[in-house]
């Protein structure tokens, strides 16, 4: 694609040779005339050639004016009272020299005098195109469909009217006469479009005026240059440049365009302000809305709101009273009045009569403070009061003043009540963001919790020839209160811990860590059972608050002995399968959970079991998530579905019933979102 | 969800816990038997239409242990459903707390018969 500089510089160029074509023709038309030989063809190739002229100058506006996608008025208007300037100081360059040469030998030469003439023509047709084009931006400068129709209709009347100047026929009779009234009266329907002078605001509207008027006398001023050319200097003409019936409506059309602008913003200046007034409304509306996106602080919405409701409704001064969270006033946004002055207008109001205004928003019907008031004051004669909310707590109070009575309309109320509400909405959404971020942050350390939790349970577990084990936990939350522990006590010897924590989530999780370093330091003394769940109880008794317990049952397997040594401390009866029996039960005992009873009186309920293992035995630890783990219709896992599952199961390895109780468990649940942290450890004899 | 009533007869004060107590809604509970300790000697604790306690309900009840004997409070739990008692008894408190059958019972033992 040729570039849009490229593409005007041809349109120039071929313009310029249209141009000379143009003389060329006439002048050899004239040669002709003047030795009385028969040149005809050349006056109709003239004719032909202006009518090319005035297509490309066309084209040349349509590419350079036409084509912009945003353009401001006024300097659309600029731009064809500079064209029109040149134009004109050229024609009367052009009259200046021809009444200069009038006198002299050759001033009376024809060819002279021709070359003139097109000079002007070519002006006039530049400028008018000039003219043309910018009128039809402002006329579609809010464009419908049926417009653009009516608008293109004219363009190709203009176009086709052209085609009569090769007709002999008389502009002031017959049909030329009725196609220039058809196309007058359509620039005319057509010149009533004058949107674009709602949008000036009252200096551009007088700069516009000027412009208008100057551009108008210009077009007059080469209307009555053209018309009566060769009358005025006393030759006659090739051709007559206004006998083409497009020229003429183009000055009829640019001339009433004119009329019509002038008078529009004449009529339209005094309401001009009206206009300027709520343009700001809608900027500063925009400002309020805007504000959260630009990360403004709410001291900055404060600020905003409180310019914004001076401007729009002129006020004489305003104050903004913030208040903190407990609806105390905070800090004060003062506009053209202080501390001293507030004080003395708040007593005023006291006295004086107060209209209370009622909110169209039904829930918020009850607005202590929204009320517009008459003032005794020297210079402050009303008043209007009203407050900010945020999730129905009062934020702030807006009080604007003005130096006439009654000075706030209906009108005026509304424009506050609307700003009110959407700096309320910007403070909002902004309380909002900040809440987010914060609650981005805590879950940034919920994460670094979870990772420090996943590297207290353990990887690898201890275990020894005689048994594999395997074990899964997870938490319901980012954290959970779930433990268990594997230790190697010696050769033979293996200590097996599972717990649970009373609660869920976070605390629950500081005291399972609690627990881990409990069971690390106390397992290295290789104690008993007893010994050690006695131990424990002692040592998170300082450190368990006051409602927090945990379960647990600790094991000593003894691969030697070839027997399980275990204390249960009120957490869930652990699961055995004895493979020589075939069967599945429950290894219930007494016990207490850790941390219920904090003193010596713990030790009495203390209870140690013994059991032989044989070839195929499993232990089955787990927590209660999995007992209580529930469906959709609200039934539980519960011990039954629990020990039924285990029978199932016996023949397979540790790590295989793993996977299969989740599996089982999710099934179950239809979820793998449980609500409670569960885990579960496999011990099964080789 | 819980919901907790109270009633007062004679000299016995009556906690009815009605619902679920999970960790959220034993704040309810633990608020409940506060005040009653502080005020009553002789407590009953009606968990007939208790469907559920999670661990963090058991230590509301565990946490005042010390305090009912300490003060000479008789508190007495009844008309706990089977789930619900299986609950108590895995965690030891049935050692440690007075739990009954029926309102007559623990009626009896609150009076000291």
């Amino acid at each position: 694609m040729p570039s849009q500089k490229n593409i005007l510089r041809f349109i120039t160029f071929l313009g310029i040779f249209t141009w000379l074509a143009i003389l060329g023709s006439g002048y050899i038309f004239r040669f002709g005339q003047l030795h009385n030989a028969s040149s005809d063809p050349y006056l109709f190739f003239s004719k032909a050639l202006l009518i090319v002229f005035i297509v490309i100058i066309y084209f040349f506006y349509r590419n350079n004016i036409g084509s912009q996608e945003s353009f401001n008025i006024i300097d659309l208007l600029w731009k064809v009272f500079v064209t029109g300037l040149i134009a004109t100081v050229v024609s009367l360059l052009s009259n200046f020299l021809l009444e200069a040469l009038k006198d002299h030998e050759h001033g009376g030469n024809p060819y002279f005098l021709d070359t003139l003439y097109q000079v002007n023509v070519g002006l006039i047709i530049t400028f008018l195109i000039a003219t043309f084009t910018v009128w039809k931006r402002l006329i579609l400068y809010q464009k419908s469909k049926w417009l653009i129709r009516t608008w293109n209709v004219f363009e190709y009347g203009l176009l086709g009217s052209s085609l009569l100047f090769f007709t002999s026929l008389e502009i002031s009779t017959g049909l030329g006469l009725v196609v220039l009234v058809i196309l007058a009266l359509l620039g005319i329907v057509l010149s009533v479009n004058l949107k674009w002078v709602a949008y000036l605001n009252f200096k551009q509207k007088l700069k516009s005026i000027l412009l208008i008027i100057l551009i108008a006398l210009y077009i007059l001023y080469f209307y009555t240059i053209l018309d009566d050319y060769g009358q005025d200097h006393g030759f006659s003409l090739v051709f007559s440049a206004v006998e083409v019936i497009t020229i003429r409506a183009l000055y009829i059309f640019t001339l009433v365009y004119c009329v019509f602008s002038v008078l529009v913003i004449l009529f339209n200046l005094p309401t001009s302000s009206v206009f300027e007034q709520k343009l700001v409304e809608v900027i500063n509306f925009q400002k309020l809305s805007q504000s959260r996106n630009t990360g403004q602080s709410e001291e900055q919405v404060f600020d905003i709101l409180l310019e914004s409701s001076v401007s729009v409704v002129l006020a004489n001064a305003a104050w903004l009273d913030i208040m903190d969270s407990g609806e105390k006033p905070k800090s004060t946004l003062y506009f053209k009045i202080d501390k001293k002055e507030k004080a003395q207008i708040l007593n005023s109001v006291k006295g004086s009569k107060i209209r209370k205004v009622q909110s169209s928003v039904p829930s918020r019907n009850i607005n202590p403070g929204r009320f517009t008031a008459g003032l005794k004051h020297e210079i402050y004669k009303s008043i209007f009061v009203i407050p900010l909310f945020n999730q129905d707590k009062q934020i702030a109070t807006l009080a604007l003043l003005k130096d006439v009575n009654d000075g706030f309309g209906k009108e005026m109320i509304e424009i506050i009540k609307t700003f009110v509400n959407q700096a309320s909405i910007s403070i909002e959404n902004y309380r909002l963001m900040e809440e987010a971020i914060i609650n981005e942050r805590y879950k940034e350390e919920l994460k670094i919790a979870k990772r420090v939790q996943d590297s207290l349970i353990p990887k690898t577990l201890c275990s020894n020839d005689d048994m594999e084990i395997s074990a899964f936990s997870k938490a319901a939350a980012e954290v959970g209160g779930d433990y268990f522990d594997t230790y190697k006590l010696d050769k033979n010897r293996l200590a097996i811990i599972v717990g649970d924590v009373s609660g869920k989530g976070t605390s629950a999780a500081f005291h399972m860590s609690q627990m881990k370093a409990v069971f690390q330091s106390l397992v290295q003394l290789n104690l008993s059972a007893k010994e050690f769940i006695v131990k424990a109880n002692n040592a998170l008794s300082g450190c368990l608050d006051r409602r927090s317990f945990i379960t647990t049952t600790y094991f000593i397997i003894d691969s030697k002995k070839k027997n399980i040594e275990f204390s249960r401390a009120g957490h869930c009866p652990t699961l055995y399968y004895s493979a020589r029996d075939k069967k599945v039960s429950f290894l219930a005992d007494n016990g207490l959970g850790l941390g219920i009873l904090r003193d010596d009186q713990f030790n009495k309920f203390v209870e140690v079991n013994e059991i032989d293992y044989y070839q195929g035995d499993i232990l089955f630890l787990y927590t209660d998530g999995i007992i209580e783990a529930k469906n959709k219709r609200n039934e539980e896992f519960g011990y039954d579905r629990l020990k039924l599952f285990l029978e199932k199961h016996a023949f397979y390895s540790a790590e295989y019933i793993k996977e299969e109780i989740l599996k089982t468990l999710y099934d179950f649940c239809e979820s793998s979102n449980l609500e409670d942290d569960i885990t579960t450890l496999i011990v099964k004899v080789k | 969800m819980v919901e907790i009533k109270n009633s007062l007869d004679n000299d016995i004060f009556t906690i009815y816990v009605i619902g679920e107590v999970d960790a959220s809604s034993s704040i309810h509970l633990d608020e409940s038997i506060s005040e009653a300790t502080s005020k009553y000697k002789k407590i009953m604790v009606n968990c007939e239409q208790l469907e559920y306690i999670s661990s963090a309900g058991l230590g509301v009840f565990m946490s005042y242990i010390n305090d009912l004997e300490e003060s000479g409070i008789n508190l007495v739990i009844y008309g706990l459903s089977d789930k619900v008692k299986h609950v108590f008894q895995i965690l030891g408190l049935d050692q440690l707390l007075k739990i009954t059958e029926s309102e007559a019972e623990a009626k009896g033992i609150v009076n000291g018969v």
